[in-house]
C-alpha cells in the first residue's frame, strides 16, 4: 500500500445550510420508533451569544450497543436506525436530534463505556470540525474510561440532562462553562 | 490495551503536523470567539470512533452529480468537470462513499438568505450536489466554475474560487470537511482560510490540477481533486504492544 498525504481541513463556511442538511438529517431514528426521543440544545460562542450557522452531526451505537459497519464484528440491529444524525443550527442558535439511548459499548480490555454519542460540531469560524461526546445525565458513567480522563471539574459539560422530551445538550465553543473537546 | 480478539480494531494514524489549520487563527477574524481555548482532551479510538455512517444511494436524486441539469435552463458560467478519488491514506480507495459539495454561481452567489452581495442570483444554479464513490473511489461532478467573492474578514478581502466538499470515509476518525481550489487563483495571497494551513505542500493538496484528458471537446473543462483521509495503519493491537 502506498502512503498518501492526507488533505486539510477548511471552514465550512457561512452557508453550509445550502448544501449539508437533509429533510431527514436530525432522524437517527424514523419518527414514532419506540422509546425515541429528543436531544436538543443551543451552541454558543465566546461571548455566550447564539451561533446560527452551526452543524452538529452524531454518531452512536444501536440499543444493543452494536454498529453496523465492517469493523464491528456483531453488528447492528437490522430496520431502521441510521445511528447518524445530522442538524444545522436555526437562526436562534438550537437544533434538535430524533434519537433512542445507545446501549452500552465494549471498550479497551474487556472494559465497557457507559452510554454515549460521538458529536462533530461544523461552523463559520471553525477550521476544522470539533469533536465531543453525550453521556446522559440518568445513567451510570461511573465507570467510564474516557470520563476519566476529564478532570472533574469539566466533565458537567458531556452530561445530558433530562427534560420533558429527552435530553438537553448545549454546546459552548469557548469560555465560561467551554464544552471538553477531544482529539480523535 | 489488550482488547478482546473479537474486536481487533484498525487504528487510524495521526495526520503529519501542519496538515490541518489551528483552531484559533487571528487572520481569520471569525475563529476569535469560536475557538476552544482549553487543551483538547485525547479521546481513545474505540469501536464508536474507527466506524462511522455508511450512507448509500438512498442520499441521491437523479441530477445531484450535475448542478447543470438541476433546472429546466442551462446555468450561466464556464461548464467543468470535476473529478477524482476517495482514498485513504494508505492508498485505498474509500467505496461507496457519500459526496457533498456546495458552491457560490459564476458571479461569486451563494443561493443562501445570508449572501446579499450585489452579484445576481441565477435561476438555473442551486449550486448543491451529491454523488456516491464507485469501486474505485472516484467521484464525479458536471457543475459550473464558481466565481470569487467579498467578504469582510480583512480590507478588500476576496475569497478565491473554491467548492465546498465534505466526505465520510468509513469511520468517524476520517470525517472531513474541506474546500477545492483552482490552479493558479491570483488571490490565494491575501485569503486567510487557504492560507490557515501551516505547510505549504498540504495547502497545495487543495488545489485541484487542470486535466485535458478529462476536460471533452466543446463541452467542458476538466479538473482533478483527489480527497486523502486518515490512513489505517498497523491494525493488530498485540504488535503494537511488542513494539512498546
Ligand atoms: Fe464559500
Amino acid at each position: 500500500m502506498s502512503s498518501l498525504l492526507p488533505t486539510p481541513s477548511q471552514t465550512v463556511g457561512p452557508y453550509l445550510s445550502i448544501g449539508l442538511p437533509w429533510p431527514d438529517g436530525p432522524h437517527v431514528v424514523p419518527e414514532g420508533t419506540p422509546g425515541a426521543f429528543w436531544i436538543r440544545g443551543t451552541v454558543r460562542d465566546g461571548n455566550g451569544d447564539l451561533v446560527p450557522d452551526a452543524m452538529i452531526e452524531t454518531w452512536q451505537a444501536d440499543p444493543e450497543g452494536g454498529f453496523r459497519h465492517p469493523d464491528d464484528p456483531r453488528g447492528a440491529a437490522d430496520g431502521e436506525f441510521r445511528g447518524f444524525g445530522r442538524c444545522p443550527t436555526e437562526a436562534d442558535g438550537t437544533y434538535g436530534i430524533l434519537t433512542v439511548l445507545p446501549g452500552v459499548v465494549p471498550g479497551e480490555g474487556g472494559a465497557t463505556q457507559a452510554r454515549h454519542i460521538d458529536v462533530s460540531v461544523f461552523a463559520r469560524g471553525l477550521l476544522n470540525r470539533v469533536v465531543t461526546r453525550i453521556y446522559f445525565e440518568d445513567q451510570d458513567n461511573t465507570a467510564d474510561p474516557v470520563l476519566a480522563t476529564v478532570p472533574q471539574e469539566r466533565r458537567g459539560t458531556l452530561i445530558a440532562a433530562k427534560t420533558e422530551d429527552g435530553y438537553r445538550f448545549d454546546v459552548r465553543l469557548q469560555g465560561d462553562g467551554e464544552t471538553v473537546f477531544f482529539r480523535v | 490495551m489488550a482488547t478482546p480478539t473479537e474486536f481487533r480494531l484498525p487504528r487510524y494514524g495521526e495526520d503529519p503536523d501542519g496538515t490541518h489549520p489551528p483552531l484559533g487563527y487571528p487572520g481569520y477574524r471569525s475563529t476569535a470567539l469560536r475557538h476552544p481555548k482549553q487543551d483538547l482532551v485525547l479521546l481513545p479510538q474505540m469501536l464508536t470512533e474507527v466506524t462511522g455512517p455508511l450512507l448509500g444511494p438512498g442520499r441521491l436524486g437523479e441530477h445531484d452529480n450535475d448542478l447543470t441539469r438541476q433546472h429546466a435552463g442551462e446555468p450561466q458560467g464556464q461548464r467543468i468537470i470535476v473529478t477524482g478519488r476517495l482514498l485513504d491514506g494508505d492508498g485505498r480507495p474509500v467505496r461507496d462513499s457519500l459526496v457533498e459539495i456546495w458552491q457560490a454561481n459564476a458571479g461569486g452567489r451563494y443561493r443562501h438568505t445570508g449572501d446579499r452581495w450585489p452579484s445576481p442570483l441565477d435561476p438555473n444554479f442551486d449550486g448543491v450536489g451529491r454523488t456516491l464513490t464507485d469501486s474505485d473511489g472516484r467521484y464525479t461532478f458536471t457543475t459550473i466554475k464558481p466565481g470569487a467573492y467579498p467578504w469582510k474578514n480583512h480590507d478588500n478581502a476576496w475569497r478565491p474560487a473554491h467548492i465546498h466538499f465534505s466526505v465520510f470515509g468509513s469511520a468517524f476518525t476520517q470525517r472531513l470537511v474541506t474546500q477545492m481550489y483552482f490552479p493558479d487563483d491570483p488571490l490565494f495571497s491575501q485569503d486567510p482560510i487557504f492560507n490557515s494551513i501551516p505547510d505549504e505542500k498540504a495547502r497545495q493538496r487543495m488545489v485541484s490540477r487542470y486535466d485535458h484528458e478529462i476536460t471533452q471537446a466543446e463541452w467542458a473543462l476538466g479538473f482533478q481533486f483527489d480527497i486523502v483521509l486518515r490512513g489505517r495503519g498497523a491494525s493488530v493491537f498485540e504488535e503494537e504492544e511488542d513494539e512498546d
